[in-house]
């Protein structure tokens, strides 16, 4: 790739009470992530820029934006695989507050943890012996193949549902919860089920499937909510524990 | 119309359909309904409606209210399938096989029907 290569960039600007897209023109790069990008604005073209992140390796779920319309965790996203037209469009979030510019308000996000009861109970005191548990128990293998969230939003600003009811507590709330629905070790079952069958529960969800093709890491939230919906009839008809 | 890119991938066509499907069959039962009670109220009005069943556009309506009813009834089916089934990682095989057996079912009725 030549070195005088631009791409045009669209960033969101709010804040100051004005907001809408700035244009920008940035170095295209080989290899280049959008983040790079984003950073490269911050650092050449506008230092007012506000953005999030942290790690740069997709672990800390903090660089999450709007990319040409579809969140992305922005780190681990190369400009080759999302220009379109030799043009990017950048903004905040989905479905969450703006602070500034690309930096949204995650507080709701993370109260549906808390409201989903998407906290681990202890059932034992830590004097107690450590529990075993197989890694091939069913109850393991399903919390194993959840259990890799980041907690970066991009579920959440993919899904429609959080979208049009503000009270839906989201897929990754769900999908913590559903993995604590399956840790034997937890002792707060009663009250996640019924926390999470409340209006803007797992019932809500309309298994549309936008969380499951945007999620970075491949998880499934979809399968969860599909799963917490299993638990809560089972509940409900009396079957197994509950 | 446009999609907007985080949708516009087979599940969330899928759940479009469903809904849009649903939403039609809502709209199309008053009037059957209306159609049907004609046999009380008016028996030559609702022969000669149904007279209008021999018409080509009529038989293509049919064609889609049959499919829209077999598209709905297949799609929950696999809505049904993915809520209550262990999840399968073949969730756009299940789509393909819905929307194709609606249209099989509804096809089959229309060259019955033509």
């Amino acid at each position: 790739m030549s070195g005088d290569a631009t791409m045009q960039v669209s960033v969101w600007r709010s804040g100051d009470g004005k907001e809408g897209f700035q244009t920008f023109d940035a170095p295209r790069r080989e290899h280049q992530t959008v983040l790079d990008v984003v950073t490269w604005i911050q650092q050449h073209a506008d230092p007012s820029l506000a953005y999030r992140f942290a790690c740069r390796v997709g672990m800390c779920g903090s660089c999450a934006m709007m990319v040409n319309g579809q969140p992305r965790w922005t780190c681990r996203t190369h400009v080759s695989r999302v220009l379109k037209d030799g043009r990017l469009e950048i903004a905040p979030l989905r479905n969450l507050p703006v602070i500034r510019d690309l930096a949204t308000d995650m507080t709701p996000f993370f109260e549906k943890w808390v409201a989903a009861e998407a906290v681990f109970a202890p059932s034992e005191s830590r004097e107690a012996p450590m529990a075993p548990i197989k890694p091939d128990d069913p109850r393991r293998v399903a919390a194993d193949a959840a259990i890799e969230c980041i907690n970066c939003a991009v579920c959440y600003a993919a899904c429609d549902v959080v979208a049009s009811n503000p009270e839906y507590l989201g897929p990754a709330a769900l999908n913590r919860a559903w993995t604590l629905a399956n840790d034997a070790r937890d002792g707060g079952q009663k009250a996640r089920l019924d926390a999470i069958s409340k209006a803007g529960g797992c019932h809500n969800c309309h298994s549309m499937g936008n969380c499951m093709t945007f999620c970075p890491n491949e998880l499934n939230p979809t399968a969860s909510i599909a799963g917490l919906k299993r638990a809560t009839v089972k509940a409900a008809l009396g079957w197994g524990k509950g | 119309m446009k999609v907007r890119p985080h949708r516009g991938h087979p599940l969330w066509y899928a759940f479009m359909l469903h809904r849009t499907s649903g939403l039609l069959l809502a709209l199309f039962l008053p009037v059957h309904f209306y159609v049907l009670a004609m046999a009380l109220t008016g028996p030559d009005a609702l022969d000669g409606f149904l007279a209008l069943t021999a018409s080509t556009p009529v038989k293509l309506a049919e064609w889609g209210l049959v499919f829209l009813l077999a598209v709905h009834f297949f799609g929950g089916l696999r809505l049904l399938a993915l809520e209550f089934l262990p999840w399968s990682s073949r969730q756009k095989t299940f789509i393909a096989a819905a929307t194709a057996l609606a249209f099989l079912v509804s096809t089959t009725f229309f060259l019955s029907a033509a």
